[in-house]
Parts: C-alpha cells; sequence; structure tokens
C-alpha cells in the first residue's frame, strides 16, 4: 500500500501557543484513519495543514507526493473536506449547493449534474434536492456536507467531527456511507472524540494531546496493549474493596463514584469480588477505546 | 506581487455563485437602489432645486440636470460598498462561505477577486438603473450617458476593494457604523454631489478632491452634461491608482485575517 499522506516533525505554532508539536504520520491509501483527542489536542489543526488551508510553521507535509506548501491547488483538487461547522450555503437548495461547489473544482456544468444525482442518491437525499437548506434537519446536512465533499471524486476525503450533535440514528448512517466509501478504496481522514466511531470506522488512529501523538495503533491493538480484554467496574465500592484489589495486584484506578479494575479475566475478578464481598454492585464489559482514551489522556477536564 | 499570483480565473466562479443568489433573492434585491434617487430627485433636484442657481460653468443647467449624475455616482457607489461591507461579512463570518471556498481549488485571493467583482458588477446594476430613471426625465444626454455604466463599473472596482479593506479589518458587523459616518457619508455629501467643489473653502476643497467619489461624479456630470474634457482623464487614472492599491491591500489583509 502506498503512503498517500506523510508527516515528518511536523509542527504548527500559534502566538503563545504549540497548537500541533512536531508529529510524524503515514496515511496509506484507501484506509480510514483517525485522529482522537480531547478538545484542544490539535487534531483539526493537523487535518487543516493536510488542506493546505494553514500553513505549517515547521516540518514536512506530503499528499500524494506533493509538498502542501507548494502545490496547494492541485492538493485541494484532490482532496475532499466535510468540516466540522456546517458551512452550506443557506441561499441555495440541496441540489444548487452541490452544483455551485463543483463550479468551483473547475468540473463541467453536466458532469456535475451527474454527480449531484448520484451522490444525492447514495446519501438519500435525492427527495429534498430542491428544499431549502434551512428546512433540512441536521442529520441531513451533515449527508449534505459528505456529499459536497465527494463532488470532485476525491482519493482523500477528510471528515472533521463528522458525527457530532447527531441523534444515533442520523450516526449509524453516515457511518454506513462512510464504510461503503472505504470499499470503493477512498483513503479517509478522521477527526472524532467520540470512540465508538473511532472504533466503527477507523483501520489505525492516532490519539492526541496537547499537540502530541501519545499511541498509534489499529483499535483492537490499542485496546489489547493499552487495558486488555476487559474491564470490571464496582459502583460506589467499599474502601475495603479498594484495599481487596490492590491487595491482589490487579490494574485498576478510582474515578468518581466507580472503581475500574482493567484485567483480562473480568468473569474470573467478578467471581472473586462477590465472593468476598457479596453486596457489591458489579459490571462487567469489555475494553473499548474509550477505556485506552480515558487511561492515556486522563479523566479530568480538558477545558 | 506573490498576492497577485494567486488569483486566477477561477474568481469568477465566486462571481458566479454571488450572481446565482442575487436571481433567487432579486426581488427584494432590486427595489430600493432604485427607490432611493428617484426620492432624491424628486425632493431635491424638482423640489428644493427651484432656489437654486448655479455658478459658473453651470449657469444654463438646471439644479436637476446637476444633481442627478451624482445620485449614478452615489448609487455606483454604495452598490460596491454595501455588498463587500455586509454582504461580504457576512458571507466571510457568519455563513462561513469562504471556508468552503478555500477548501476547493479557490485560494483565498480568488474568493476575494471574486467578491470584489461582484461588488462591482452590484454598482454596474444600480448605476445602471439610475441612469436610466434620470435619461427619463431628460436629464441626461447622448452619447456620453452611455459611457456612465462603465464609469460605474470601474467606480464598483475602487470601492468594493476599499471596502474590503474594512471588512478585514472590522472586529464584528456593527463595527461597519465607522467607516460608512466617517467615509462614506462625508463622501456623499462633499464629492461634489449636491454642489460643485468650487464653493468650498480652499483646504475643504482640497480634501473632497482626494475622495474617490469626487473622481466618479465628475466624470459622469462631464458625461451626462456633455461637458467632457481633459480633468476626466486626471479623474480616471486616479481611480485606477486608487483601485490597484486598494485592491492589493484589501487581499494583503484579508490573507492576514483569514489564513493562520
Amino acid at each position: 500500500m502506498n503512503d498517500v499522506i506523510v508527516a515528518q516533525k511536523l509542527t504548527k505554532r500559534f502566538e503563545d501557543l504549540v497548537a500541533v508539536n512536531a508529529i510524524s504520520f503515514a496515511i496509506k491509501e484507501g484506509e480510514c484513519f483517525g485522529f482522537l483527542g480531547p478538545n484542544g489536542a490539535g487534531k483539526t489543526t493537523a487535518i487543516r495543514m493536510i488542506q493546505c488551508v494553514s500553513p505549517l510553521t515547521s516540518g514536512i507535509l506530503q499528499v500524494q507526493g506533493m509538498d502542501v506548501t507548494k502545490e496547494q491547488r492541485r492538493i485541494k483538487s484532490l482532496i475532499g473536506v466535510a468540516p466540522q461547522e456546517d458551512n452550506l450555503d443557506p441561499d441555495f437548495s440541496v441540489l444548487k449547493n452541490l452544483i455551485v461547489y463543483a463550479r468551483y473544482f473547475g468540473i463541467d456544468k453536466d458532469v456535475a449534474k451527474k454527480r449531484a444525482d448520484e451522490l444525492l442518491a447514495f446519501m438519500q437525499l435525492t427527495e429534498k434536492e430542491d428544499t431549502p437548506i434551512d428546512k433540512i434537519s441536521g442529520g441531513m446536512k451533515r449527508r449534505l456536507v459528505i456529499a459536497r465533499a465527494l463532488i470532485n471524486d476525491p482519493k482523500i476525503l477528510i471528515l472533521d467531527e463528522p458525527t457530532t450533535g447527531l441523534d444515533p440514528q442520523a450516526r449509524h448512517v453516515i457511518w454506513d456511507k462512510l464504510r461503503e466509501l472505504k470499499k470503493r478504496n477512498v483513503t479517509v481522514v478522521v477527526t472524532t472524540h467520540y470512540m465508538e466511531e473511532a472504533q466503527q470506522l477507523c483501520d489505525r488512529l492516532v490519539i492526541m494531546e496537547r499537540g502530541k501523538i501519545l499511541v498509534e495503533g489499529t483499535p483492537r491493538q490499542l485496546i489489547l496493549d493499552k487495558v486488555g480484554n476487559g474491564v470490571v467496574e464496582v459502583l460506589n465500592p467499599d474502601p475495603q474493596v479498594e484495599i481487596f484489589v490492590r491487595s491482589i495486584g490487579w490494574t485498576q484506578e478510582r474515578a468518581g463514584d466507580r472503581l475500574y479494575i482493567y484485567t483480562n479475566e473480568n468473569q474470573e475478578a467478578r467471581r472473586q469480588l462477590l465472593d468476598r464481598f457479596p453486596q457489591a454492585n458489579i459490571i462487567i464489559r469489555d475494553a473499548t477505546l474509550e477505556d485506552v482514551f480515558l487511561k492515556l489522556t486522563g479523566r479530568g477536564l480538558k477545558e | 506581487m506573490s498576492l497577485l499570483e494567486n488569483v486566477s480565473l477561477r474568481a469568477w466562479t465566486v462571481w458566479q455563485r454571488n450572481r446565482d443568489v442575487f436571481f433567487v433573492t432579486w426581488k427584494t434585491n432590486f427595489l430600493p437602489p432604485f427607490l432611493e434617487p428617484v426620492l432624491y430627485l424628486l425632493a431635491m433636484g424638482f423640489g428644493f432645486g427651484i432656489l437654486v442657481t448655479l455658478p459658473d460653468p453651470y449657469k444654463n443647467v438646471s439644479y436637476a440636470q446637476f444633481l442627478a449624475p451624482g445620485l449614478v455616482a452615489i448609487s455606483a457607489m454604495y452598490g460596491a460598498f454595501f455588498e463587500c461591507t455586509y454582504g461580504s461579512f457576512v458571507r466571510m463570518h457568519y455563513q462561513k462561505t469562504y471556508d468552503a471556498m478555500v477548501a476547493t481549488p479557490l485560494t483565498i485571493e480568488d474568493v476575494i477577486t471574486g467578491e470584489i467583482l461582484w461588488g462591482a458588477t452590484k454598482s454596474l446594476i444600480n448605476g445602471t438603473i439610475v441612469m436610466l430613471v434620470i435619461a427619463m426625465f431628460g436629464l441626461a444626454s447622448f452619447p456620453g450617458l452611455l459611457l456612465i455604466p462603465f464609469i460605474a463599473l470601474l467606480a464598483g472596482l475602487a470601492f468594493g476593494s476599499i471596502a474590503m479593506i474594512f471588512t478585514a479589518l472590522v472586529p464584528n458587523i456593527d463595527s461597519f457604523n465607522y467607516p460608512f459616518f466617517l467615509f462614506i457619508t462625508p463622501m456623499f455629501l462633499f464629492s461634489g454631489t449636491f454642489f460643485p467643489l468650487d464653493v468650498l473653502p480652499g483646504w475643504v476643497r482640497d480634501v473632497a478632491l482626494g475622495f474617490p467619489l469626487t473622481h466618479v461624479a465628475s466624470m459622469m456630470r462631464d458625461l451626462s452634461l456633455g461637458m467632457l474634457s481633459w480633468s476626466a482623464l486626471y479623474s480616471l487614472v486616479y481611480l485606477l491608482v486608487i483601485t490597484l492599491v486598494a485592491f492589493y491591500g484589501a487581499v494583503w489583509l484579508m490573507r492576514r485575517r483569514l489564513v493562520s
């Protein structure tokens, strides 16, 4: 697999803040690559540099072998961008939004119409094609933003928080569509702070904090490496429970009203706990990316 | 001049976007630039004008004839200035239209150029409508009349570029009150639009000669009264220089504001 996006010591400094601090990564053709991290971690800044809309402070960044500081128009013609903030044109209908956007790419009128029809069908928006933007729902707007990002038939699709603020139905529709795109060999770059989204979509991901990459890997491998298979949660634990857990040597963390125990044998751990503390309120579950994320970035608020 | 290297023909797609919006909303856009000058012409030109005797070289000209090309000039100024202040700020700040555009092969320089071209087009449209109105009242003469839209377009490029400088600088939309009160209103009143500049004290006149609107109004008046002279050429060059300097400044300031 070819690397389509390569960053070496990529750095972005604003006046008094290093938003992206010498990060290196390589994104492969056809994969879905995620940037995860709390607010202010530098995810959006990183992808804005890939999009050629934010100049680098230092480092190297190449998209399909082209330098982002030099061949911006060519790079921008190859990528599609679905930004975090809806910036659809409120003065136009659904269809017209796509047609006008296609014109910015210099796409021929007939081709634009054909692609717009296909994309509206793909995103289940055909019925709404003549509806003004302010009359469609948030989920439809997001789908339209993604359709718009596909109007130039991009090699690389960049999605910044694609499902933030959507209800579960709308979110699942978008995930389905993105997985379909991956089958067509579109490279997808996504930022999110929804761990479930990352787990659903990403082949590989990085977790960022304060401009740095903390870890990189596949979701599965990161969970196994950083947390293990399973998690036991004890609600409102008795102080004796904590002492007991520590004496056994399980990896544990206390947060709020719960005690988290990270172990590959969570059934066994629950049995042992219940033997000793029959009254304890215990939940066992599989470990998720969220556990990895919280373990690495901490439970304190970031802002 | 590396900023200008980033301007391409793709700027027209920005212009086309604004034109398309104009055709969606033209019913609400169309009347005001047409009604206001008519009201001015009736009240000032035909009403107030009865009290007025003009000095040389306008001795044989009625006040309505004197005022009419000034109104065309004002409508050309307003066309681009409103479009490239309030209109552009709404697109830039509230609708995030520029963000959407620069995610495509358009550069920020293309976007600003397209916006100014559209502002100039609004000046052309408004100026031409008002020109037709004064022609219907018999207040302008052929063939000079036919060149007035061209001057309106040029005025639009100048005022659109100047407006875009303010748009690049203001912190919020209410701040446009300052350029409007401190720049547009003095120009509206003291650019030889309502009375000949010669009646002003020396230094005020010198200031007024620096106003771009003075030169737009003077060219339009010369054309409409059939009094064209070499001074129009000076005005034309002055306006072109202002346009180029303001355009370069607008693009530079917009890049500074938007690219981070």
